[in-house]
């Protein structure tokens, strides 16, 4: 027999993954993207 | 799309698109999942654990969406030699493989409630992890050809010859025996309720536009780093000039 497993732990873990994974791969690309373009823009013309 | 090829015309539409598609995405997808979690009601077999459903369909379909950009792009590479290709490609890999490792992840919480296991070697879970390993080698071999300043060709193929297995994930529920779900959406034909597919739907374009936002802010990112070390180069070169023509002037 199978047993009974409460759900929402499961859900609950999955979107916190999700939603703090996301969070966390936009704001590493929005200031990986700032710092290149600061350094591109300090090294002149 | 040679149009684009102009980086300063590339950045023209991507500068201002970047924040647009961050907003909509982080509004759909916010909205979508909140709604996901506390509005849709409990599914009569899978019961709550259904609401994993808002993260996992998108999180697969970007993953395959993003090999598919990824061919796409090395197509654009080998047969046109676009100039901003290999850096669309190399864009791309990133959140390609963070949506498959969350498909992978999302799938496996869902698997151990509804199906009493976290994983099982079947076509479906299969094909995705090999997508995974795909996008691992991609990014590996993209990196050492840009450091070792090899032809960004190399990994362009790599990218062409791994699309065979967006069609194997797609149709391996209906090839071989799988205890994951056939598809839910075929062509106009939908086996889901209304109140499941309205979120689904706003959380796939939200996490879509936060896919096309990430992507053109490492397209950004790579572009600037490109541009820098080349004025970096040509700084260098005109000092070692000035120093060699003060030389000739002092002898």
């Amino acid at each position: 027999m199978r047993e009974t497993l409460d759900p929402w732990p499961f859900v609950i873990a999955a979107y916190a993954i999700g939603v703090i994974g996301t969070l966390v791969l936009v704001g590493w690309s929005w200031l990986a993207m700032r710092r290149a373009e600061r350094r591109r823009d300090g090294a002149g013309r | 799309m040679h149009g684009f090829a102009n980086p300063k015309r590339f950045l023209s539409f991507a500068r201002p698109l970047t924040p647009w598609l961050l907003a909509l995405g982080l509004a759909l997808a916010g909205g979508a999942l909140f709604w996901g979690l506390t509005r849709v009601p409990a599914e009569r077999l899978q019961g709550e654990t259904v609401r994993i459903l808002f993260l996992h369909v998108p999180a697969a379909w970007l993953g395959m969406a993003g090999w598919m950009t990824i061919a796409g792009a090395s197509l654009a590479e080998i047969v046109w030699r676009h100039p901003l290709a290999a850096i669309a490609g190399r864009a791309a890999a990133v959140p390609g493989a963070f949506f498959t490792a969350l498909c992978l992840v999302t799938g496996s919480l869902w698997g151990r409630p509804a199906w009493g296991t976290w994983w099982e070697w079947d076509g479906r879970l299969t094909s995705m992890l090999v997508l995974l390993f795909l996008y691992l080698g991609y990014i590996a071999l993209s990196q050492a050809t840009a450091r070792e300043g090899a032809s960004s060709r190399i990994p362009a193929i790599f990218g062409l010859f791994g699309v065979i297995n967006v069609p194997v994930i797609h149709f391996s529920v209906t090839w071989w025996y799988s205890i994951h779900q056939p598809p839910s959406f075929s062509l106009g034909k939908s086996a889901m309720a209304t109140a499941f597919q309205v979120p689904l739907l706003a959380s796939t374009m939200g996490f879509t536009c936060l896919f096309a936002a990430v992507v053109l802010m490492r397209m950004r990112a790579l572009l600037a780093e490109t541009q820098a070390e080349a004025r970096l180069r040509r700084r260098a070169r005109e000092a070692d000039g000035d120093a060699g023509q003060l030389r000739e002037a002092g002898a």
